[in-house]
């Protein structure tokens, strides 16, 4: 482990009673890099983005923020961008910005382009994709060393979520470190490194080729594919459709052979590479 | 069982607001047709306007007209305070099923929803994308000919996610006509014809091979921004777009996938606009 990483979780674990949420897990984001915490519901994620931003203590293991426990202290060197976005809605663009910069002592923030033509709107009357941009700004307003980002750019169109990214990429590039989580293709591919949680542990981690690490899935074709896909469904198999052509992650070829064979259905099968997604439901029904 | 259904040369006005100038969209038996695009794009309005909720301005609207369809609205539209069991069989009495066949249908749905273990849970205690199968089942009760789903998979988890599409696969492999919104392009790639709407207008429409192939120009890989030319980042590299197609040193040749085919034709018409 090395001593300047900004954010640290080692052997970080927390219970609820008989459940425990966050199981040994190791973490670490440095200065420049964007990591992705990668999880489904009930994975153990929210429950470590509490234990790294201080909202929660760890039941054991340990937990640093710039080389100290999380404080108030740390909290006025991290930018936090949940996914509900923080804004107060009754309040304008402008008295938004006053409040957090306040809040976090800061004198120079000031609001650029677009968003200075809103600065008089109330926030509610904003469409989403300014809003995202506006919460953007707020979490970015004090210079952080360390982004948490959740969902950063969900719900807005492509040529805008490249443009959000651009942001996230460039504060990176200007030395902060940037923790994102999420579990949307389009978010993980823009990340560095990606840290797979499942049932409170980490299940994979690495570039995203890495996770998928040689993870295949069985692709059929058929003119038949109805009765292809009910068999193979009835079957209880992870299938799913892709046009006209079927797709089952983690399956054996000869296995899915058999079954449609035994259902008199003719299809071409093959092997190929899963894709990202496919990898983390196969990671994800293991841990499970 | 008949069809294709759709909506053309479809717009739609609230009052002086413009949601949808001109769209055509067709659905097609045993398949799954999606309209993807950002928030506020026109894809709830096209949806309504399938579903028949909303009044079409202009252009004509095809659905089965003598059985209800199954619609699910955003937000997924379960009532928080009924259990699974009265949701199912409120929306089983409304399409007018028989208590046989509402029985049979609500058990079977039930256990391909992987719900029996929660029916007598309250629809509110259920999380995102318990919630979501819910409302799926409850549309599919009386086996609809046109499935109309408004961003089923928003806000869920990947698990969730995959079962929501292979109860979505099941529908359309029974015959059903399914439109489906969403947010998310991978999710659109598995579509067999896709719309993707950029504020009420339609960008690009056909099979997801047919709108990469009429990705114009050439789309490039770099490691650097390119200069003099649009560029967007994809990870730690780049994406950018020659118009011409001309090539550019340092930067190779790339297959677009629908990602970059949106980015490209939103830079299409921004630079449109401007010149």
């Amino acid at each position: 482990m090395s001593g300047d990483a900004l954010a640290v979780a080692a052997g970080a674990t927390r219970r609820f009673g008989e459940l425990l949420a966050v199981d040994h897990v190791d973490l670490e984001v440095d200065a420049g890099e964007v990591v992705g915490l990668i999880g489904a519901n009930g994975s153990g994620k929210t429950t470590l983005i509490r234990l790294l931003l201080g909202l929660l203590p760890p039941t054991a293991g340990r937990v640093r923020l710039f080389g100290e426990p999380p404080s108030r202290r740390t909290r006025a060197r991290l930018g936090y961008l949940p996914q509900s976005l923080g804004l107060y809605e009754d309040l304008t663009v402008a008295e938004n910005l006053a409040f957090s910069t306040a809040a976090f002592g800061v004198h120079d923030a000031a609001l650029e382009g677009d968003l200075a033509a809103v600065r008089g709107v109330l926030v509610r009357d904003l469409p989403l994709g300014l809003r995202r941009r506006v919460a953007f700004a707020l979490a970015l307003g004090h210079h952080p060393a360390l982004l948490v980002l959740d969902e950063p750019t969900s719900g807005v169109d492509p040529l805008q979520r490249a443009r959000l990214w651009d942001t996230i990429r460039a504060s990176a590039e200007g030395g902060a470190g940037v923790l994102v989580t999420t579990h949307h293709m389009s978010e993980a591919e823009q990340c560095d490194r990606l840290v797979v949680l499942a049932s409170g542990r980490v299940a994979a981690e690495g570039t995203m080729d890495q996770v998928v690490d040689g993870t295949r899935a069985v692709e059929v074709r058929s003119g038949r594919w109805e009765e292809a896909f009910t068999a193979l469904d009835a079957a209880g198999l992870p299938v799913s459709l892709v046009g006209r052509t079927l797709r089952v992650p983690g399956a054996d070829p000869g296995a899915v052979g058999g079954l449609l064979a035994d259902a008199g259905v003719d299809a071409d099968l093959d092997e190929v590479p899963a894709s990202f997604e496919e990898a983390f439901v196969v990671l994800a029904r293991r841990a499970a | 069982m008949s069809g294709p259904w759709g909506v053309r040369g479809l717009s739609v006005r609230y009052g002086g607001r413009t949601a949808l100038v001109d769209v055509s969209f067709e659905v097609a038996p045993r398949s799954v047709a999606a309209v993807v695009g950002g928030d506020g794009a026109g894809k709830t309005s096209l949806l309504r306007a399938l579903a028949g909720t909303v009044q079409p301005t202009a252009g004509t609207v095809s659905r089965p007209d003598d059985r209800p369809i199954g619609y699910v609205s955003a937000g997924s539209g379960v009532w928080e305070d009924l259990t699974a069991d009265e949701n199912l069989d409120f929306a089983g009495r409304a399409y007018g099923l028989g208590a046989g066949r509402l029985r049979s249908r609500k058990a079977a749905l039930l256990e391909r929803t992987e719900l029996a273990a929660a029916h007598d849970r309250l629809a509110g205690q259920l999380s995102g994308g318990m919630r979501q199968k819910l409302a799926l089942a409850m549309a599919l009760l009386h086996e609809p000919e046109l499935l109309v789903l408004d961003e089923p998979t928003t806000g869920v988890d990947p698990v969730s996610r995959v079962e929501l599409w292979r109860l979505v696969a099941g529908a359309a492999a029974g015959g059903a006509a399914v439109a489906l919104a969403t947010t998310y392009l991978d999710e659109a790639e598995r579509a067999a014809t896709v719309l993707v709407l950029d504020q009420g207008r339609a960008l690009l429409t056909g099979t997801p091979d047919e709108v990469l192939a009429a990705v114009p120009g050439r789309v490039l890989e770099a490691p650097a921004r390119p200069g003099g030319i649009p560029a967007w980042r994809r990870g730690a590299r780049w994406r950018a777009w020659s118009p011409d197609g001309s090539p550019l040193p340092g930067a190779t040749e790339v297959a677009p996938d629908l990602e970059d085919a949106v980015v490209v034709a939103q830079l299409a018409r921004e630079l449109g606009r401007a010149a």
